[in-house]
């Protein structure tokens, strides 16, 4: 079962960096997952002030400019693994560092 | 014959409901196919029970019938691969007196109803349905609130174990510690939630308390090497022991030291007593034993005047370690007034007042209230009466206040 990670966090603590918080920081919980292939993808994102949203109404669409939500609370990268189901998929999430500060939103693919 | 059908059916429904429901959901992984079979089976039971005569062993009866309809509608259902094997597995009958994995299906059925990626209220509803077997217009009664409300309700709480991936299983051992602490806060919101409807207006609910000291018989069984699930069995049983002295003839709330001690249940004091010993006996206290230990205290005191307040005191404090809350302070404060007198209470509510904890609970005014009106300071005992009646939530409770303002003498 693949399960995306949303990792958020205070938008103050993102807001200021241009090349992304912490990049060349070593990451051993990334590491580990990616050596035990649970791990398939992850990154850190950009900033809400360059973020889109699209939405379409009525045929027509719609750009925003900001983040999804109006929230302190901001998606600042992702994960996606690949586990057996959600008790697991909260276990790793809960060890990612940004679990001590931010939250992570856990989402099942469909499929 | 003189064998009352009805009664037996309902007795078996009583002991085999969560676990007929609990083994077809582990070997269809289909909860609402699994709800169905265990009706049909029930409902077969009741028409043929009284023309057959009642089988030697009802709950194997059931089980079989159960299964056997769950073979029938998945065969019907489908016959894609998948499922023909699945049928296999259903068909393949267990020994029924395989208690470890009977009684494993029962827990992973509590612990996925009380799973936290549910709503509190989501757990709650399933736990009533599926766990305890009502059915969805009781659980909407248990709620207050309608039957399609419930209804809607419990097939998002399905769709969202099947959709988000919760595990149908025990959690590991490293979750298993805060999640048995889940299903005993879910269960003793159900005992609560009856404890505080046994009267007036909301007699019409089921009984809730009944259903959730059963869920802790169940879960304490289930769980013999966790003190816990006993601690919160014996509080349950405990405070359901004063069930009948709680309200007067015309069921106005009686407090605790008013109380008719006579008409406490004793059965149900003694084996609360007798079940919190032997958790005890494990030498782990958490909170529900703490509090069962408090319970207890009242429960064995003859007369309101005797009770160990000094000792309740005590007790309070070491809860407030394990389990830090406004609540547990005021309660503490009590002891305290009752042991050291209620200019000593009554420092403690002010401290606790300062905090700022307990705004808009009933009980900090209330209790301030009973505090001044003992130290013969009226004026000010009514006020905090009037801030009480205000804030409190039921009928009862507003009562009971009116009638206390009202014996204040000016």
């Amino acid at each position: 079962m693949k399960f995306m990670l949303f990792v958020c966090a205070d938008a103050a603590v993102v807001d200021n960096d241009s090349d992304g918080p912490g990049a060349d920081e070593p990451m051993p919980w990334a590491d580990e997952l990616d050596a035990a292939g649970i791990r398939l993808d992850g990154d850190q994102l950009r900033p809400p002030r360059d973020a889109t949203t699209v939405r379409v109404r009525g045929g027509e669409v719609l750009l925003g400019d900001g983040p999804f939500a109006e929230t302190k609370e901001v998606i600042v990268g992702y994960d996606v693994i690949d586990c057996a189901d959600l008790d697991e998929a909260i276990a790793i999430a809960a060890r990612h560092p940004v679990a001590q500060f931010g939250l992570l939103e856990i989402r099942p693919f469909y499929g | 014959m003189s064998v009352d059908v009805d009664a037996v059916v309902a007795a078996t429904f009583r002991s085999e409901w969560s676990r007929v429901v609990a083994t077809l959901i582990r070997v269809t992984g289909d909860w609402d196919l699994a709800e169905e079979c265990a009706q049909d089976a029930f409902a077969q039971a009741l028409a043929r029970w009284s023309v057959d005569g009642v089988p030697g062993r009802p709950g194997a009866w059931i089980v079989t019938t159960a299964r056997n309809r769950a073979v029938d509608r998945l065969r019907r259902r489908s016959v894609e691969s998948a499922k023909l094997r699945q049928i296999a597995v259903v068909a393949e009958p267990v020994a029924d007196d395989d208690p470890g994995g009977v009684a494993d299906d029962r827990l992973r059925l509590l612990f996925t109803c009380c799973h936290p990626a549910l709503s509190l209220e989501a757990r709650v509803a399933l736990t009533l349905r599926t766990v305890a077997g009502l059915s969805t217009a009781e659980v909407a009664r248990g709620c207050l609130v309608s039957e399609a409300t419930m209804a809607k309700r419990l097939v998002r709480a399905k769709g969202k174990i099947r959709n988000a991936r919760i595990p149908y299983r025990m959690p590991s051992a490293d979750q298993l510690p805060t999640r048995t602490s889940g299903v005993l806060a879910v269960l003793y919101l159900l005992f609560n939630e009856g404890y505080a409807a046994t009267s007036g207006a909301d007699r019409v609910r089921v009984d809730l308390c009944g259903e959730a000291i059963r869920l802790a018989r169940l879960l304490a069984r289930l769980m013999p090497g966790e003190p816990e699930p006993r601690g919160l069995l014996a509080l349950m049983l405990l405070h359901h022991s004063r069930r009948d002295a709680r309200t007067d003839a015309t069921g106005g709330l009686v407090t605790l030291e008013e109380q008719d001690r006579t008409r406490w249940r004793r059965a149900d004091i003694d084996e609360g007593v007798a079940v919190l010993e032997s958790a005890l006996d494990h030498g782990s206290v958490g909170p529900y034993q703490l509090q069962a230990l408090i319970a207890a205290c009242h429960a064995t005191a003859e007369t309101a005047r005797s009770t160990d307040w000094a000792g309740i005191a005590r007790l309070y404090r070491r809860l407030a370690v394990v389990l830090p809350s406004p609540v547990v302070a005021l309660n503490h404060a009590v002891a305290v007034a009752m042991s050291e007198g209620p200019a000593a209470g009554l420092t403690l509510v002010e401290e606790l007042a300062a905090d700022g904890g307990l705004v808009g609970y009933h009980l900090l005014p209330a209790t301030r209230a009973d505090l001044l009106r003992r130290l013969g300071r009226h004026a000010e005992a009514a006020a905090e009466y009037l801030s009480a009646i205000e804030l409190a939530d039921t009928d009862d409770v507003r009562d009971f206040l009116r009638r206390r303002l009202t014996d204040l003498t000016p």
